[in-house]
Order: C-alpha cells, then structure tokens, then sequence
C-alpha cells in the first residue's frame, strides 16, 4: 500500500522527524487560506498523487502571493497529471498540499529498505540528492553509500559511525544524520515499511535538516496490525474494480485488450496473459481468484470481467491444487446462468477433483468450449473474440 | 535418490486442526503414507486425520521420530511456527501459508543462517515439495505427477502443476519438484535448490520457473552457468505484463536490476538454458534441448 505525501509527512511528525510546515486543500480558496496561514513569503503547491515525476509534469510550482497560490491550485485540482510513473491514463488531482518555502543549502538523499538476499535492513545515503537516484547509481554508483542493519543484532553505534564517516558530512550534520537514520530504523520497523525514502533530504542555511518529499511503501501482508495506516489508503488512487475486487478476495488488474481472464495462481495469471499474447491476442485483465476461491467469488470475479465492455470473449484457465475444479465449475455455470453470458467462454481446467468439474459443465447444457491445455485454450479464445 | 525428502521422510503438520491443513494432510497422507502426527497448541492428546495431534514441535519429534513439517498456520503466527521447528531441529521445514508479514521473516532467515542450525525452510508461501511416489509434503494435485528425472523448481504455484504436467503428458517424469515461493523473503532460493539437483544421481534435466520481479533468477542464471552440467530449462511469467506504477526506486538500484522479464530471459540463454517463449511449451522445449544433448 502506498500513501500520499502530505500523509507520510504527518507520520514523520509523529516520529519527530522535521518536516516544513504545511497543510492540505482540496479547493483554490482553502489552498490561499493555508498559504495566508503559513506565514511564508515563499510556499510550495504539491499535487497530492500516488506518483513520483510531479515537477516535470506541472505538479509542484512555487508561489510567492495568496493570488498565485490561489491559481497555483486552481491549475492542479481536477486536472490529470500524466509523469513517468502513473502510466499514459494519469493521475486526478484531488488535493493540493501547501508547504512553507525551505532556504535550502544542499539536498541528499536517504532511504531504507529491506534487501530480499541478506534479511537486513539497508540504509542508503547520497550526497547527490534531489535529483533521479537511479541516474546518480548508473553514472556514479560511488556516491551511494549503503550500511546494512541486522534487525536481529538491533542498529548498532558502529553502523551510524561508519554512515557518517564515509559519507565525509560536516560535524553539524554528521550529529542529525546519526539521530535521523536511528528515528527512521525504528518508524521502519514499527510500520512494517518495505521502503522508505527521502529525497531530497534538505539542510539549510541555518544547518537545520528537514525532508522535503517522503515515499513510504507498506508491506500489504502487515497492514492487519496496523489500521492507523490502512485508514490512510486513499481509495480514489485506485482503479474502481481493482478495489472492489480486492475486497471480495481476488487480485485483479485492469488491461486494454478484449479478452477477460480469470485463473488460479499469480503466476499462471501472467503466463496466462502471456500466452494470449503469444496466440495473438490482447488480454483485458489479469485476474487471480487465489487459491481458496469459493462459488461465490467466481461469480463475483465474472461480474467484475463482465463490466469492463471490451470484453468479446473469456478464458477460464484452472490449474487446482488448493483449489477445487468443481467448485470452479459450479461458480462458472452459475455465474453463466446469473448474468445470462453473451461472449463466448473458454474454460480449461485441470487439477484437484478435475472429473467432477468437467461433468458439472457438461451437464449444465451451456455453450462452454472446453480445452485441453492452455495453448489450446488460448487459440480458441483468441479465435472466439474475433468473431 | 531425488533430494529432500523420499520414502523414509516423517512428516507431521502445524497446524493439523485446522480446515486447509487438515485436507492436505489427509490428501498428501493419501498420496503416500508419509504422516505420523501434527500440531495445534492446546489441542494435544486429541486425533486429526487419525493422526496424533501434540501441543508442541518438540514433543511430536520425541513421540514420533518426525524429520519433516509442513505449515498451515494463519499469516500471523506462521513465522513463529516456523522458529519453533528449527528450535526443535526438524530437518525440512515446508512453509505453504501465504501472506506472512515481511518482517516476521527477518529473524526466520537469520536462525536458518546460523551455522547451528540442522533446518532447512522451503516457502513461505509455496505449493510445497513432492517426490512422485514417495513423498508429498504440500498442496499440488498427487496426480499429474510420474515418477521420473526432471526436476522442477519453481517460484510459482500453478505453473509449477502446469510444468508437471506438461512433462507428464510429453512421456517424462519428476525426481522432485519444488516450489520456492514468490515472497520478498525466502527459505530456500533457486541457487540452494539448483546445488542439491546438480548432486542428485536421479535428476538428469532441470526445468526452473520464474516470474518477473526481483533479481533470483539473473543470480540463478550466473550459478547454472558456472556449477550446473544437467540440462536446464526455463520459463519466465510475465513477459508481456505492462510495467508496474512503481513508487519510488530504491528497490530496483539495491538489487541492481530492474527485474523485468527481457532481462531474465536473457541472462538464462546467455547461461546456456533454453527458455520456452510460451508457457504452453515447457515440456517441449525440454525435450528439444535433451534431444539435442544426446
């Protein structure tokens, strides 16, 4: 789950981490209210998204007056902002956050993250902040400097020692990074991060350091003990039938082609879009319905297919291992009769109890083509949503 | 031979009372008689799929000689059921359950590390490991499986089954085939798996699945190229899955690739490993590449 800045901004506070001062709006009017109330002469309009690229994109603009914070606002509320990571579809802005200008004196860059080869936590430090960190590790990897924390043994002295003495900081700032990098461990941990990232990382003329931008990414399977940040998920960042399915057990993502998907298994979901491709096809989704999938969310995941009206054919690819094939078969004949079908469904099933959910479709008298094994199948959908 | 686990392997279940755990255990039990117990704390001295069921991992290895654990226990408590059969040293600890926090996995990693330890972990989040014919320890459908010379390793479920399968049908069959698991933080990796497959006298090829994502497979492909003599195959899912709205990039610079599948693809043909281009010709390029050896 990931979360907007103003957000990651407020937990920041919380952790005594300084971050400028600064407030939300979601109208022109509330945005000049805020820029009046800052006190700043000069303040920063963010557009709140689930993105990073906004500069580039229009989404962030300094303003020195009420009247410009005023269109400053106007100019981003509603409209779509399209960066290199929202995709070609873009991002509404809903909310604008105003911040108080920042006298800035040198940007860095921090983040910590867990590194999947060694189980720690890597803390990694740049001096060239502010600026695309995956540039800066292709052109000068040397400038990041990389210390890595087993959980286990806790954050130890010589670990902050050895941060800051590599990364050569004046004596002022060497003391707030060592406090920072502490304070950032231990929000890590406590919110089950799976990343955290500041950049820039700014010091000022009065060699105070604050974080100008915070990226905070959650590691889903741990949002059940914390409901104070699942309560920050921000439902309009998501596409509609993304969240409603997800919130019926399946995992589902929306895609451009005309044939509907529905399989078992992350992994045989991708390879089903694959597949599809490769027959010369263009799938309209991925969709897993998991392993523990009961009647009803297979009719439910038929429901959310079906709304997308691109739709011209289905493919049900099965392979069961927790998952019952006829517990697949009824949710398919039912959800069929249900939402009375009207494009052509492929189904291949294979699997626990395999038998039993090839009889339930025989016998349910449906127009079902059946096939035996996904090559197959594919063709046939492919050829069925030409038609 | 194959590796892991075979006909002398003696398997209990944490987490035996409950619903999934339950069914596979009789299902696995089925499959190959294998089981001789399981765990539930507070539920000891009761029976489930007439097996005794004990409160502790200790306990069941003192009563019943078990070597082996498979884990059905919920995402919350899945990490410390698995730090309580390394305590109690059961050899093969396989973890199915799905959706365990990250973090709870750190100190699991750490405590297989230790040079102490005499446990091995396969998951979390995995099918689990079979042995055609002697051994079931997981979810997979008994089944699709002939007792054979391919080994399978894999970081998906389903398509770990579909490779089965397709080598079933082609005429071949399996010495063991694992599912790694696809989370952030796991037991065992493709490298540790494709060591013991290399040692193993009844593997003769290998089939390895992959997914996009992460760096394992650009690491497995650099191992398979330098330490593997077998004949390997291969397939990555995800190909032509449009690139994901990534927040941020730390990720991706730590691991020091971008984890797509081009990427993948490429350094696995660049290791000698034949890579089918569609899913639904694993099995065939698998025979094309040992016809080709021979």
């Amino acid at each position: 789950m990931n979360i907007h800045e103003y957000q990651a901004k407020q937990l920041f506070r919380h952790n005594e981490i300084p971050v400028p001062k600064g407030q939300l709006a979601s109208s022109p009017l509330e945005a000049e209210f805020v820029y009046r109330r800052l006190k700043s002469p000069v303040a920063v309009v963010k557009a709140q998204i689930h993105a990073g690229g906004r500069g580039k994109a229009g989404g962030v603009k300094l303003v020195r007056s009420p009247e410009e914070c005023f269109q400053a606002a106007k100019g981003m509320l509603g409209t779509t902002l399209v960066t290199h990571q929202t995709g070609p579809e873009g991002k509404k802005v809903h909310q604008v956050y105003i911040e108080a200008g920042s006298e800035i004196a040198k940007e860095y860059y921090l983040a910590l993250l867990l590194d999947r080869e060694t189980a720690n936590i890597a803390v990694m430090f740049s001096t060239s902040g502010g600026m695309d960190i995956e540039e800066v590790a292709d052109k000068t990897p040397e400038k990041i400097i990389t210390v890595q924390i087993d959980p286990t043994l806790g954050l130890k002295d010589h670990l902050l020692r050895s941060l800051a003495f590599r990364a050569q900081l004046p004596e002022v700032e060497t003391q707030q990074l060592m406090v920072w990098v502490e304070k950032l461990y231990r929000m890590f941990l406590k919110y089950d991060f799976s990343m955290l990232e500041i950049n820039p990382l700014i010091v000022t003329k009065k060699n105070e350091m604050f974080a100008l931008d915070g990226k905070m990414a959650f590691d889903d399977n741990a949002l059940y003990r914390h409901p104070d940040i699942e309560s920050m998920r921000d439902l309009k960042e998501e596409d509609e039938r993304e969240i409603e399915a997800s919130k019926l057990g399946l995992s589902y993502i929306g895609l451009d082609g005309n044939i509907g998907c529905m399989v078992n298994g992350a992994g045989l979901a991708m390879a089903t879009m694959d597949i599809i491709q490769y027959a010369g096809g263009h799938p309209a989704n991925f969709l897993d319905v998991g392993g523990g999938a009961t009647e009803e969310m297979v009719r439910h995941a038929f429901r959310i297919i079906l709304q997308d009206t691109k739709v011209k054919a289905i493919f049900v690819n099965i392979f069961g291992g927790i998952m019952k094939c006829d517990i697949i078969a009824n949710g398919i004949v039912g959800a069929s009769k249900d939402l009375k079908l009207h494009v052509p469904l492929v189904v291949r099933l294979e699997g626990t109890n395999v038998n039993e959910g090839k009889k339930i479709l025989r016998e349910s008298g449906l127009n079902i083509l059946t096939a035996d094994d996904m090559g197959d199948g594919a063709r046939k959908v492919v050829e069925a949503a030409k038609k | 031979m194959a590796i892991f686990v075979n006909e002398k392997t003696r398997v209990i279940t944490q987490g035996i009372t409950g619903k999934s755990g339950m069914f596979h255990t009789q299902l696995s039990h089925e499959y190959a008689p294998r089981f001789v117990g399981g765990v539930t704390p507070g539920k000891g001295g009761s029976t489930a799929c007439n097996l005794p069921v004990f409160d502790t991992v200790k306990e069941a290895k003192e009563k019943t000689g078990c070597n082996a654990s498979m884990i059905f226990v919920p995402p919350p408590f899945a990490a410390d059921a698995i730090l309580e059969a390394i305590s109690a040293e059961i050899e093969l600890i396989v973890c199915i359950t799905e959706g365990v926090p990250v973090l709870d996995m750190v100190p699991v990693k750490k405590a297989l590390e230790s040079r102490k330890t005499k446990s091995r972990l396969i998951g979390p989040n995995c099918p689990g490991i079979i042995t055609p014919g002697a051994c079931k320890i997981g979810i997979m459908p008994g089944y699709i499986h002939k007792v054979g010379n391919v080994a399978i390793v894999s970081k998906s479920g389903t398509l770990t089954y579909e490779s089965v399968w397709q080598t079933s049908q082609a005429g071949l069959g399996q010495s063991t085939c694992v599912g790694i698991g696809g989370d952030p933080i796991i037991g065992s990796t493709f490298i540790d798996i494709l060591e013991q497959l290399e040692a193993d006298p009844q593997t003769h090829s290998i089939i390895m699945i992959g997914e996009i994502g992460g760096d394992a497979e650009i690491k497995a492909a650099k191992f398979i190229k330098e330490n593997i003599t077998k004949p390997v195959c291969a397939f990555i899912a995800g190909q032509t899955a449009p690139e994901g709205k990534r927040m941020g990039h730390a990720g991706a610079i730590i691991s020091g690739g971008k984890g797509t599948a081009a990427e993948k693809v490429e350094a696995l043909r660049a290791a000698g490993v034949a890579v089918a281009n569609s899913p639904a010709e694993i099995g065939s390029t698998l025979l094309q590449r040992l016809q080709k050896s021979r």
